[in-house]
Order: structure tokens, then C-alpha cells, then sequence
């Protein structure tokens, strides 16, 4: 075996192939149709058009994720992330964050300029939930199929990987079936649009008296609905956080976690590791889970006393926390800015849910992830790669346990690891305690 | 008290910071290379794109000064023991007390013409880095079907598999030659140094075996390497050749000095060397009695993070042997993982008995060494597969019999939650092998590791 090469050709991936070429006109052209309708103002002629777009963009997508992965062999790539205008914050990257943020900013409060793309939402909306679209169908049905189209690239991408395949496929399975399909097939059904996968507090009017009223009052499905949402805070989250850490939430359903992983991927490696934005993140996540709570405390005593103690102030604060927290935080910010801020600005600086599991999961979990002895060499792909702004090094080059409010249980970081030294874990002994003495070797 | 070390690597730096949660004396770290301590483990990752130099920094620019560990960007050019003085580049002169010496590894050059040329290095510093960007720079000039847009990787090592993914990342087709008959065939056994022959195929890279550098040949401004002469004499044409042929001490600016040396500064179980309050620590301290099967020079992450702290100690009025422990190391060959612990000869060894599995298809692959007379588990080599270090060592410092070791050997897996386990597989061939019928008890998962880490630490 003197000349073993099979090939001295390399597959050169600064260059495009034909292919690369052709997917990609198909995903513009795609893209292209929806601006044009959108921009047109009215209902088009043909119903098959939204399915044409769409599907030439999922088309164009899935042939360039086969053609950039799966002409390699399964492992890390993210070669040449920090050349990239759009993943590097270059020029790409403003302008992307430009056209997101404009969109959440039409999306909340601008819905007249949205029309064409509505309409053009119609026939779907008409065949699947009997009801002509609005702006909050369009916008589910594209952020279901972000997900659902960047969710193939991810699993194409890590499917060296099975926890990330296999988590992957249960935040689609969860956007698609429950925060999708579900509360579509509701209203056809004439009953209340339920989203199974979102509690209060992030859904902060869940637990308003409003929600009550509202949901009590359509029958014993919405009645079930509003209790569940209460089990799922009270009971439901301490204890599945006790036992997985708040992972079984953030990176396996919620759909806010479920975008941030397979959409906001290739930006996930800006999120600031400084401690200053750690100190941060814990200032304003308790704080808007201070906020949502007392908003929340203060509409219910209102709604017992008639009104009385408060007066509107209540209300006043409600929509303040609408406004601020609800529609520019997690929209316009949260989404908006990935290309700038990263993936997961939202759900680390301020989702209230996040908050409160994290406090479990520091607390109260037996999840961590754990050091594999002395082999960490201090590279710093773990702490490049966590969209939670993790330093994760810091605890790695110690051969201490990871144990961090923050942490959603992703599993990047192990599985970008270059030495096999970080695993997530979830141990039936040692909670409270956490052996590091035994596992350095009884030091 | 004064303390200067000479290097801001992982072994001056962990000294530095293991000193300072001991003592308030006043620490100096001297380097020329950068301004803070960066991994130099990671170099690679700045070239492929996945990092930025400065995600290389394990530490924060304020903790040093909040640990009040003094900086100083400088290169030492020569130390008189006798008056404890240190002469520096910048003409400044510095007085110690107490002398750490880590000044790390420099690359060894092979003997062949061309050295001298643009576009011939190895890859150590973070100049080198610097200069591998100059040099795709300019293959970026080159037209695609240029031959010269082409780099040749000289010597199979660890370094050199790396430049080989570097290029291969930027797109630059990469010729990697390989004096031995299959990559790293001094230290991988052969089953597993011809999975990462083959892995590297997959890869495209033009793998040259039993070829050795014959020189390295000029442009006709005699400034730039245009191509490698192999010893069957193949010019293969290149704008850049990778030395790769492995690290030696970086000491030449102490030689001809008081300081007793041979490859490396020499010390005793201590660290310390022949003059009194200088030290050698890392890539460059040569053990004068290495643990039995050990070397004398270990130019490795965790050596050099171990003697920073266990020299803490000894500076810090608390005398501490450096113990070399039982061996582990890891490396990553493109994308396949590798970790080894303990005893484990690349070759056929008497008294050795190997149990080997490999996945059919993918780059997988778990082998045990145990002791052909008595069954006692020596080692274990991984390919594509993580296993748990605390439970490898503690079987291996027990001497556990293989076939504990085999029936526990679920436990010993590291890899991510729902990934397949393979250990039941070794089993049945250890049992197909020897006619046992051993059963694995054990899966993967800390619960089971920490009840084993507690009971036997008892015993």
C-alpha cells in the first residue's frame, strides 16, 4: 500500500458545486414567490402557489444540506464559521437580523403591510382549520417550518450524534403535532386554540383571570386546559427537572428552545461567555420572572376584590409586560437578532420558565454534566459551541461538574468535545453532594 | 519572594495560579509568544474557522490582574544562577528568588535541503499559525488548477495530522507523508493505525506511506518552497511543506550555562534542577528518574498542568513528588476520537494478551491489553469510542482480572446518552475466544461509576 490514495481530488468546500448551485436557486426562487404575492397586497389566483413556494424551498434546502454533509464523513463541521459574513457578524449577518426584526415589527404591530402574505395563507387556512388566515397563522406555519426545514440540516449536520438526532426529532415532533397541527385542529372543531406546549408564565396570559374566564367558558376541554397548564408549572416541571434537568422542556419541546436549535445553529457559537453576561443573564431573567409573577399576582386580586385595590394599574402594568417582554424581548430581539446576539438571547436573558426550571435545576436536579478525569486540554470548543453563553472550559479544565441554572441540556458541548471529556448525565446517587473528591481519585 | 517563570504555557500558568491560592509573594511570568496564556491545544481550531484567537484564552484578561499575577511580554536570553538574575531581550534585567522554567517545545527540523525557504515550518507557536494564513493567502492567489495550491505534510505525528485537516478545512488538497507503513504505527496497534489511514482516505487526502523527505525544492528566486522531493525522487509540487517529525525541549538559550541538562533541563522527583531555586517544569523538564515505562521528556497537556501544581506545592513550603500516574492520553485523527489508558504497546508484546472489536462499518473500535499469565487488565485503547478515565485507571491501579473488568465493562463508557453500547460484543468474543460464558452486569451512566469509585477506594 505505497500510494494508498483513493483520490488526490479534494472536495474543496471553500468552492460551490453545481449542485450546491441549483439547490440554492431553487430555495431563492422559492423564497422569491412568497415577496412577490406578499408585495402584490392580494389574495392570488392559483391555491397551489403556497404549496409551489414552499416546496421549492424545502427542495432547494434539503439538497444543499445533502450536498454540503453527506458527501463527507459524519462529524464536527463547523469549518470556516468565523470566515462567514452571515455567521461571523458580517455583513450578511446585519442584514438577515434587519429583515427578521422588520418582520417581528410588521408581525406585532404593523399587520396591514402583511396582507399579500396572508392571504396567500387563505386556501390552507380555509382547508385545514375552516377560517381564512391571520397574521398568527402565517407566522406559526413559517416558524413550524423553519423549524421543520433547519431541523433536517441539524440532524444532517450532528447525525454523528444520537442524542442530538433523537432530541432533535422531539422539538419537530412537538412544533409540528402540538404548537402546529393541535390548536389548528381545535378551531376546526370549534373548540378554544390550545397550545399544549406553552405554560404560563411564558405564555403570560395563560394564568391571567382573562385565560380563566375565557377558558372555563368554552367547556371542560379548556377547563382541563387551564388546570393543566397549572399542573404542568406547580408539579409537572419540578419534578421532570428533578430528574432531567430542565432539558425535558428547553431543548426537547418548547418551541421557542426548538427554533433557537435547528434555525439559530449557525449562530450559536456568538453568545457571549464573559462573566459580565452571566451576572447579567441573572439580573434580568429572576427579574422578568419577578415582573410576570406580580403582574399576574396583581390581575387576580383585582379580579377578586372587583377592581377595587388597583384600579386599571394592573391592566396598565399587563400590557407593559405585553409589550415589553412579551412582543420585543422574545419577537423582535429574541429571533430578530440571532445573527448578532446568537440563538438563544431570549430564553437566557429572558424567559420567565427558564428562570424558574433553572432555579430546580440548580437547586434541586440530579442533572449535570460531568468531566471525564484529565483529559480536557483546555481548547474551548465546549464553551465556543454553548448558545448559553456557558463557559464550560472553566468547569471542564478542573474536572469539575457542570452544574448551571442556565444550561438547557443541548448537549453541543460534548458533542463538539474533541476528547471525549464532557457528558450529560442524570445520577441516581450523589444529589446535593457532588462527589468531585471521588471522582479525582478520592483526593 | 520573587517568583519568575520563564513561559506562560499550561505549565507556567497552572504553577502560577497554584502558587497564588497559597502564598501572596509576588508571581512574574515572562513570555515573548503572546500577551496571556492561550491553548495552544486549539491552534488548529483558529485555522479551520470554528474559533477565534481570542476563544483561546481559558481566562479572562482582568484575572490577572485581579490575581495579581504580573505579565510581562519579554524573552529571556540568559540566566546567571550564580547572582539570580535574568537577562532579557528588551535589555531589562529581572532578580529571582525562586526560577520556574517552562519554556515549552520547539519543532524539530528533518535533515533536508530547503529548509530555510518561505512556506517551510512546523506548527508550535502562534507565529506559526500566523504564517500558515500568510500562506493560504497567497495559495488563494493561485489559480484552482494550479499545482502548486497543494500542501505536503512531512511526518505522521499528531501535529501532522492536524496541518493535514487544517488545509483540508481551507480547501487546499493535502499531500501527507508517512515514513512508517501506516500512520503512527510507533504508537497505535496495527488494526487501529489502519483505520486512520483509511479514515483519511475518506477524507481525500493523498496519503503517501514509506516516503521520506528528500528536500525541499525553491522557486527561481530561491524565496518559496514550489515543491517536496520524496526519497523515490517524486517532485510533488506544493506552495507550503508542514514539518511534522515531532517537538524537542526549548532550552538552547540555557545551553553552555551552570544548568544541568541533556535533551531537556534535567530534574529530580522534586522538579528541581542542579541550582538551587530553579526549577523545570513541562515540555522542557527532563525527568532524570522517569516511573518505569515512562519517558523522560513527556511533552503533553496534562504533564505539564500536573507539574505546575505539584511544583506549587514545593514552592510554597509544602515539598511535593511529582508522580506520573498511570498513563492516559487522547487525540482526535479528523473525526475519529481516540483515547488510550494505560499499558498499551503498538506491537505484539510476550506476555500480553489483546481482546480487540471493531464496528463493521463505522470507525469504531475498543481494545483491552491484559497479562497472558493471570489475567490482570494492563490497558485500553479507543477508537470513536469515550470511555470514563476514573474507572479505566482505577481497574488498571487494582490490577482487576479481565474478565472483571469485561463483566463491569459497560460502566466504562462514556459516550452521549441513547448512543449505542458495544461492550456486550467484546464480551461474546472474549467468551467465543476462551469458551467463559461471561455475562456484562453493568451499563454506562454515573450513578453505577460512583458506587464502584466508593467501594473500591475502600478496599
Amino acid at each position: 500500500m505505497k500510494h494508498a490514495s483513493l483520490s488526490i481530488a479534494n472536495p474543496a468546500p471553500l468552492m460551490t458545486s453545481l449542485r450546491h448551485k441549483i439547490a440554492l436557486a431553487a430555495a431563492v426562487l422559492g423564497g422569491l414567490l412568497l415577496v412577490v404575492v406578499w408585495a402584490s397586497g392580494q389574495a392570488p389566483a392559483a391555491w397551489w402557489l403556497l404549496f409551489l413556494s414552499l416546496s421549492l424551498f424545502g427542495l432547494g434546502l434539503g439538497l444543499y444540506v445533502k450536498e454540503t454533509y453527506f458527501g463527507q464523513p459524519a462529524g464536527v463541521r463547523h469549518h470556516l464559521l468565523w470566515f462567514k459574513s452571515i455567521t461571523a457578524r458580517g455583513v450578511w449577518a446585519w442584514v438577515l437580523g434587519v429583515l427578521f426584526t422588520g418582520f417581528y415589527v410588521c408581525l406585532y404591530w404593523f399587520p396591514q403591510y402583511l396582507q399579500g402574505l396572508i392571504r396567500l395563507f387563505d386556501p390552507l387556512s380555509r382547508v385545514f382549520r375552516n377560517t381564512a388566515a391571520d397574521q398568527w397563522f402565517v407566522y406559526g406555519s413559517l416558524y413550524t417550518l423553519a423549524l421543520l426545514y433547519m431541523g433536517v440540516r441539524f440532524i444532517a449536520k450532528y447525525r454523528y450524534n444520537r442524542y442530538q438526532v433523537i432530541r432533535t426529532i422531539s422539538v419537530m415532533f412537538f412544533q409540528f403535532g402540538f404548537a402546529w397541527m393541535l390548536p389548528g385542529l381545535l378551531l376546526r372543531l370549534q373548540q378554544p386554540e390550545l397550545y399544549f406546549t406553552y405554560f404560563w408564565p411564558l405564555n403570560y396570559f395563560y394564568g391571567t383571570p382573562n385565560a380563566h374566564d375565557y377558558f372555563t367558558g368554552t367547556g371542560n376541554l379548556g377547563t382541563f386546559f387551564f388546570f393543566f397548564g397549572l399542573v404542568m408549572f406547580f408539579v409537572a416541571s419540578p419534578i421532570l427537572t428533578y430528574f432531567y434537568g430542565k432539558r425535558w422542556y428547553c431543548s426537547w419541546v418548547c418551541g421557542c428552545g426548538g427554533l433557537a436549535e435547528t434555525a439559530g445553529d449557525p449562530f450559536r457559537h456568538l453568545s457571549d461567555k464573559s462573566l459580565g453576561a452571566w451576572k447579567l443573564e441573572r439580573w434580568m431573567i429572576h427579574s422578568v420572572l419577578v415582573f410576570v409573577t406580580v403582574t399576574t399576582a396583581l390581575l387576580w386580586i383585582n379580579a377578586f376584590n372587583g377592581r377595587f385595590l388597583f384600579g386599571g394599574a394592573s391592566e396598565t402594568l399587563y400590557k407593559t409586560y405585553a409589550f415589553l417582554v412579551g412582543s420585543v424581548f422574545s419577537g423582535v430581539v429574541g429571533v430578530g437578532f440571532y445573527p448578532l446576539l446568537g440563538s438563544r438571547v431570549w430564553c437566557r436573558f429572558g424567559c420567565p420558565m427558564a428562570a424558574w426550571l433553572g432555579i430546580w435545576q440548580k437547586k434541586k436536579s440530579k442533572f449535570r454534566i460531568t468531566v471525564n478525569g484529565g483529559q480536557c486540554i483546555s481548547c474551548g470548543n465546549c464553551s465556543s459551541f454553548c448558545e448559553m453563553g456557558i463557559d464550560v472550559r472553566q468547569y471542564a479544565q478542573r474536572g469539575q461538574d457542570v452544574v448551571r441554572a442556565s444550561c438547557v441540556g443541548c448537549g453541543l458541548c460534548a458533542a463538539v468535545c474533541p476528547r471525549g471529556v464532557l457528558r450529560l448525565e442524570n445520577a441516581a446517587e450523589d444529589v446535593g453532594q457532588r462527589a468531585q473528591s471521588v471522582r479525582n481519585g478520592g483526593e | 519572594m520573587n517568583i519568575i517563570i520563564l513561559g506562560n504555557g499550561v505549565s507556567g500558568i497552572t504553577a502560577a495560579r497554584f502558587i497564588r491560592k497559597k502564598s501572596d509573594c509576588n508571581i512574574t511570568v515572562v513570555s515573548d509568544e503572546s500577551d496571556q496564556f492561550f491553548s495552544r491545544t486549539a491552534l488548529m481550531y483558529v485555522f479551520m474557522g470554528h474559533m477565534r484567537l481570542r476563544d483561546l484564552n481559558p481566562y479572562e484578561s482582568w484575572f490577572w490582574d485581579k490575581n495579581n499575577i504580573h505579565l510581562l511580554r519579554d524573552r529571556a536570553e540568559s540566566v546567571d544562577f550564580f547572582s539570580k538574575k535574568i537577562h532579557l531581550a528588551s535589555g531589562q534585567i529581572l532578580t529571582y528568588d525562586k526560577l520556574v522554567i517552562a519554556t515549552g517545545s520547539a519543532y524539530r527540523l528533518p535533515e533536508a535541503r530547503g529548509l530555510e525557504l518561505d512556506g517551510v515550518q512546523g506548527m508550535y507557536h502562534l507565529a506559526d499559525l500566523e504564517n500558515m494564513e500568510r500562506h493560504a493567502a497567497y495559495m488563494n492567489t493561485l489559480s484552482p488548477n494550479d499545482p502548486a495550491r497543494r500542501a505536503v505534510v512531512v511526518g505522521g505525528g499528531l501535529i501532522g495530522i492536524e496541518m493535514a485537516e487544517m488545509w483540508h478545512t481551507r480547501g487546499i488538497p493535502v499531500t501527507f507523508l508517512i515514513r512508517e507503513k501506516s500512520y503512527w504505527s510507533g504508537i497505535l496497534p496495527p488494526d487501529e493505525s489502519a483505520m486512520v489511514g483509511r479514515h483519511l482516505q475518506k477524507h481525500h487526502i493523498d496519503l503517501r506511506l514509506d516516503t521520506t523527505l528528500d528536500a525541499i525544492l525553491p522557486d527561481a528566486q530561491n524565496q518559496r518552497c514550489t515543491a517536496v522531493k520524496t526519497n523515490t525522487g517524486e517532485v510533488i509540487p506544493c506552495s507550503f511543506a508542514g514539518l511534522s517529525i515531532g517537538v524537542a525541549p526549548n532550552v538552547d538559550f540555557l545551553r553552555g550555562s551552570a544548568l544541568d541538562m541533556a535533551q531537556g533541563v534535567l530534574v529530580n522527583e522534586y522538579l528541581q534542577t542542579n541550582q538551587p531555586d530553579v526549577y523545570a517544569i513541562g515540555d522542557c523538564a527532563e525527568l532524570r528518574q522517569p516511573a518505569p515505562g515512562r519517558r523522560a521528556v513527556e511533552a503533553l497537556w496534562y504533564t505539564g498542568r500536573a507539574m505546575g501544581e505539584a511544583l506549587a506545592d514545593t514552592l510554597c513550603g509544602d515539598p511535593r513528588v511529582y508522580q506520573q500516574g498511570i498513563w492516559f492520553n487522547s487525540a482526535k485523527f479528523f473525526d475519529i476520537e481516540y483515547q488510550v489508558y494505560g499499558f498499551a504497546p503498538a506491537g505484539q508484546e510476550k506476555d500480553t494478551a489483546t481482546l480487540f472489536w471493531q464496528h463493521p462499518e463505522e470507525d469504531k473500535s475498543i481494545r483491552l491489553f491484559y497479562a497472558a499469565d493471570g489475567g490482570r487488565i494492563l490497558g485500553f485503547v479507543l477508537m470513536g469510542v469515550r470511555y470514563r478515565h476514573e474507572v479505566c485507571e482505577r481497574w488498571i491501579q487494582q490490577g482487576a482480572h479481565v474478565e472483571t473488568v469485561l463483566q463491569n465493562l459497560g460502566m466504562a463508557n462514556f459516550d452521549s446518552e441513547f448512543s449505542t453500547q458495544h461492550e456486550a460484543k467484546l464480551v461474546a468474543l472474549y467468551n467465543k475466544n476462551t469458551g467463559a460464558s461471561l455475562q456484562l452486569q453493568k451499563r454506562r451512566g454515573l450513578g453505577t461509576v460512583l458506587h464502584f469509585l466508593r467501594q473500591t477506594s475502600k478496599t
